[in-house]
């Protein structure tokens, strides 16, 4: 459940946009299921009040949408966002992706956002509605009554390891000031690294087979706002998905991850909007802890102007053959 | 059935400001090393990006080698501390995927280490004629 109501969130809408302080709002809206909450541009009071929608469905990390949407924009766009969004929206503020100006940004606390996966997982499949209160209330076509559950037992993956509850950007706070979190967020790359070479291989080919590459985890991904993908150029040979070829699927995700590196703020956002719940955030976190390891603690969109890594350096730098002579689990 | 040796195909990135011509040192003083590897000159080793070395692999590469500058000595100032970063979270990234991390090298080689470039080059390709075939970036698509 969240602790912020969708009526508080509505009137603050509806007063910022009646005083002209914002020319549209951007929020959730149903989508085609009640559990499928899409990110729409409001310009009216009216279409606030019939359409806005708040509750444990509200995942998608506004930030990116700025960059489109601000773009030929009069005036400010309000954007709500979640402790996690503030991490992307700095990141994209320091690459300089949208006009500041443009942004009036409220933070908004967050209790974590369900995973329909999970909750698919209990019910099973034909949901019909969804009901948030206290507990999510599943109906579905199958069952006489609706299926209730607590919405801390279907988390997504990103919110049970959820590493900040604080805004790092905003021009208005509707909460207490949050803190950082120390989540287990690296256990799970910590345990592939101590599996063999073989083991690993065993899992990534198992997982990386199910893309079907529809390009979601880049399009969802606010670190990933190039104008012109690699990966959309048809001469590319990767620019789909290749049948019986394992290769096309093993470069998509490396140079995915790797061009986000350094850049990716562990929003959590690529494997959420994966259809086939692909972990495309441990590849990531991957890339997280090695850089923490190698080159010290670095979180990307903490301050906006901090430099990435992977575009610095030091004059003595580990070197690629002494990363597997760490010893610990690395070396397996 | 006659079994064919196994030869590697080695792809080695070579700076043009240094392990060009280190590569070219170890040519002028008759210093082997195996023909299977294919050299190809960049600007400097940080115009490898990691897309090449996919690349590599997917054309039929059973090992990639990138050599540059020395630390400090780049012709560039800074490419190959950049290369650094790169290559060192690249290949533990490959290496997370369980690829063998023994397919991939970095090594700093100078205009005047003609006799490292050939001891490197040797080396590596021991050291991937080992692992054999390169199996886990392949591509069924470029094979021939
Ligand atoms: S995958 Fe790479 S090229 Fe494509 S949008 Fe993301 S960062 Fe840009
Ligand atoms: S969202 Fe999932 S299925 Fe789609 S391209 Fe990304 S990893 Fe593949
Ligand atoms: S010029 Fe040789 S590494 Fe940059």
């Amino acid at each position: 459940m969240q602790t912020i109501t969708r009526q508080t969130l509505l009137d603050k809408a509806v007063s910022l946009l009646n005083s002209g302080a914002v020319t549209c709002v951007l929020g959730w809206k149903k989508g085609e299921f009640d559990y499928d909450i899409t990110p729409a541009i409001f310009r009216s009071a009216e279409d606030l009040e019939a359409n806005f929608v708040w509750n444990d469905f509200c995942g998608a990390n506004f930030s990116k949408y700025l960059v489109a949407k601000t773009d030929r924009l009069d005036g400010k766009m309000l954007v709500f966002l979640k402790p996690c969004d503030t991490y992307s929206f700095n990141q994209l503020l320091t690459e300089h992706r949208f006009d500041r100006e443009k942004v009036y940004a409220v933070g908004i606390p967050c209790e974590g956002m369900a995973d329909i996966a999970k909750i698919k997982a209990i019910t099973g499949d034909g949901i019909s509605s969804i009901a948030c209160d206290e507990k999510i209330s599943v109906t579905t076509l199958y069952a006489d009554a609706p299926v209730v559950i607590d919405s801390k037992d279907v988390l997504l993956e990103r919110c049970e390891n959820c590493k900040s509850k604080k805004h790092v950007a905003y021009d208005e706070l509707l909460c207490e000031e949050g803190e950082t979190i120390d989540s287990n967020r690296f256990d799970e790359v910590a345990r592939l690294e101590a599996m063999t070479p073989d083991e690993r291989f065993a899992f990534w080919q198992n997982e990386l087979s199910r893309c079907i590459r529809c390009n979601a985890c880049r399009d969802a991904c606010p670190a990933c706002t190039c104008e012109k993908c690699v990966f959309d150029n048809p001469k590319s040979g990767v620019e789909n998905k290749a049948p019986a070829n394992s290769f096309e699927e093993k470069l998509f995700h490396i140079i995915r991850a790797y061009h986000v590196a350094g850049r990716c703020t562990d929003c959590g956002e690529c494997s959420r909007v994966c259809p086939q719940n692909i972990p495309l955030h441990l590849l990531n976190r991957k890339f997280i802890k090695d850089i923490n390891e190698f080159y010290g603690e670095y979180q990307a969109g903490e301050e906006v102007g901090s430099r990435a890594p992977l575009v610095n350096y030091t004059q003595d730098d580990i070197e690629p053959g002494d990363v597997f002579n760490r010893g610990g689990d690395n070396n397996a | 059935m006659q079994v064919k040796e196994f030869k590697p195909l080695i792809v080695a990135f070579c700076c043009n400001w240094c392990s060009y011509a280190g590569a070219d040192l170890a040519g002028n003083n008759r210093l082997n090393y195996p023909a299977d590897v294919k050299i190809i000159r960049v600007p400097c080793s940080c115009r490898v990006n990691p897309m090449f070395i996919l690349r590599a692999f997917q054309r039929g590469a059973d090992g990639v080698i990138i050599c540059g500058c020395h630390p400090g000595d780049c012709h560039y100032t800074s490419g190959n501390y950049y290369t650094r970063r790169r290559m060192a979270t690249l290949f533990s990234m490959l290496d997370f995927l369980g690829i063998e991390r023994e397919r991939t090298r970095l090594e700093w080689v100078s205009a005047a280490e003609g006799a490292k470039f050939a001891a490197t080059m040797n080396d590596f390709v021991e050291q991937v004629t080992a692992l054999g075939e390169n199996k886990r970036l392949e591509d069924l698509r470029c094979k021939r």
